[in-house]
């Protein structure tokens, strides 16, 4: 395929995976929404009024980088990962196999797609919470630096899932038992600073620790971790998972027999 | 002298778990030639068909498509090929028209080629009222229609039809078959197509390929394998019951029941010779059909030896696996 070919190829990919979430609205876009409305409400308000400030912030502008982020995550990576398996489930993975596209850009386009969601969920929370809190950009590249990688890798993440998935149950397992876990211990909602030093060091290993603190401090300029360090291990993190993927799909893992 | 629209040369498959799909087969399709790939369930064709659009990953041998080697160049070979398989494999849920669309984009092609080029399909196989309803909206022939819409928006020279008209009415598959042929002849398009409907394949297909257990057992022209019938076998329907079956000197004949038998002709036997006994003996004849199509005949003497119900249902588990695995 030549240069313009590729594109009009990933085009589409792109636009069909936004016209897929964007159909079905009511269950992609809305209940993320209505969920971190919830938080809000009642860690941010109710809780979070007699919790006071952490590192001199309220504790309702301390919470939303982080509940932000975790819209982000989790819709990044179950969109790919629902999309793409239902594509197998359907066989409509057929319809790209059979086709002169290059494997990298399925990948691209399925890791925009999803990219796109989280993105979009991000931005839909990012405005439900103007109602509950004034936020202003310390840094925005950072900001957008660190959302697009995020989104980005856990994109790639949930397509990984989806291709060794072999029935509807393998894509919920890793949102629910890895995932949501990862992201609540993951500096969301507290500082890591009132951990016993003990757990402050196990929570040292939790990657979401890192993209939460580096989206907090584009936001609002305070973080746990060093921000550099942070930035350099999620683009790590996307070479090797794209790296991965890309080879999977090339190999035929899940898809060819 | 063109390059065939496919060449197969040593293909073979052995799943996983060892079992032995295909074994090492050669097959040549000309260029704008309508071929039938014929075999019993589980034989190896989907395999084939498989490797050949890249659905399934070959164990050794070699795949061309008009002279493209598919190791060397699968992207160009693939702008070939179009492809409508056995089972639907669209998305339910997206409009039709978007199907097509959305095919074409993944080849690459522009939108302002691609919309005019969709609609002209659409239309043509009668979807175009449908063009903005779900998929999962449309009857069983309206689906296999959208996947042939599907298979020829970038125009391939090689299309490739895995029972197209299976679950089709018959007034439909009349239809298909004359749209089928209109691409062969006036467009050039050349076809390979696999059927259960061993009639669709003696009326479209100038050449054929059977293939059983893995091995192409067949190879050769329509015209020439129909020749290869010995005996044909026609029914007879009496306009008075018998009791027992007329003897007819030269000929074979059978009593099916009280108002019909079965009557053997050997090649080159005159029939003629056959009803003048007959009207001699009092037997009226209202009206004969042959028992089983031509090259239904052949087909099951070919295929049906005493291994392959041990055969098919192997492959057709090992089948399955596969495709389990792979989902």
């Amino acid at each position: 395929m030549n240069t313009r070919q590729l594109l009009i190829s990933l085009w589409t990919m792109v636009v069909k995976e936004v016209r897929r979430f964007v159909r079905i609205w009511p269950q992609t876009l809305v209940p993320p929404s209505i969920t971190m409305t919830m938080y809000f409400i009642i860690f941010g308000n109710l809780i979070g009024s007699r919790v006071g400030e952490m590192h001199g912030i309220s504790y309702m502008s301390y919470i939303v980088p982080g509940l932000i982020m975790m819209s982000v995550i989790t819709n990044s990576y179950s969109n790919v990962a629902s999309s793409f398996f239902s594509n197998k489930f359907q066989r409509s993975v057929e319809e790209m196999m059979v086709s002169p596209m290059p494997n990298w850009v399925i990948l691209a386009g399925f890791v925009i797609g999803g990219a796109a969601r989280g993105l979009g969920v991000g931005l839909i929370v990012t405005i439900v919470s103007f109602f509950f809190t004034d936020l202003n950009l310390h840094h925005p590249l950072v900001t957008l630096a660190v959302v697009i990688m995020t989104a980005m890798l856990f994109s790639i993440g949930g397509f990984i899932n989806a291709l060794l998935a072999k029935k509807f149950d393998d894509i919920s397992i890793i949102p629910i038992f890895v995932l949501t876990p990862l992201t609540y211990l993951g500096g969301v909602f507290y500082s890591i600073d009132l951990l016993p030093q003990f757990w402050q060091n196990v929570t040292m290993i939790n990657p979401i620790l890192y993209m939460v603190n580096a989206f907090r401090y584009g936001i609002l300029g305070i973080s746990d971790i060093p921000v550099g360090g942070a930035l350099v291990a999620i683009a790590a993190f996307i070479v090797v998972l794209w790296s991965l993927a890309l080879w999977m799909l090339n190999r035929g893992k899940g898809i060819r027999s | 002298m063109a390059e065939p629209a496919l060449a197969i040369r040593g293909l073979s498959k052995v799943y996983g778990n060892g079992f032995e799909a295909l074994k090492g087969i050669d097959l040549d399709v000309p260029q704008g030639d309508f071929f039938a790939l014929l075999g019993p369930n589980g034989a190896g064709k989907s395999t084939t068909l498989g490797i050949v659009c890249s659905l399934v990953q070959k164990t050794a041998g070699q795949v061309s498509i008009f002279g493209i080697d598919i190791d060397k160049d699968f992207a160009k070979a693939k702008y070939a090929l179009g492809v409508v398989p056995q089972e639907f494999n669209f998305s339910q849920f997206e409009k039709v028209e978007d199907i097509v669309l959305t095919q074409a984009g993944y080849y690459g092609m522009p939108m302002k080629e691609a919309r005019p080029r969709c609609d002209r399909l659409l239309k043509d196989l009668g979807l175009w009222d449908k063009r903005n309803g779900a998929a999962r909206m449309l009857s069983g022939g309206m689906k296999r229609r959208l996947m042939i819409a599907r298979a020829l928006i970038h125009r391939p020279r090689l299309l490739i039809l895995d029972e197209p008209t299976a679950g089709v009415d018959i007034e439909l598959r009349r239809s298909m078959w004359e749209y089928m042929r209109r691409i062969n002849e006036e467009e050039g398009t050349s076809i390979i197509l696999t059927t259960h409907y061993l009639e669709e394949a003696e009326s479209l297909c100038r050449n054929i390929a059977i293939i059983n257990r893995g091995e192409i057992i067949k190879n050769t022209s329509m015209r020439g394998l129909l020749t290869e019938l010995d005996t044909e076998t026609f029914l007879l329907d009496l306009a008075a019951p018998l009791e027992t079956a007329p003897v007819i000197e030269g000929f074979e004949i059978e009593r099916v029941d009280s108002h019909q038998v079965a009557l053997s002709v050997r090649k080159g036997t005159d029939l003629n010779d056959a009803f003048q006994q007959l009207t001699g003996q009092g037997v009226r004849v209202l009206s004969m059909r042959n028992r089983a199509n031509r090259l239904e005949e052949l087909f099951v003497s070919m295929t049906s030896q005493p291994e392959t119900s041990k055969g098919i249902d192997s492959e057709s588990a090992q089948s399955t696996q596969a495709k389990e695995t792979a989902s």
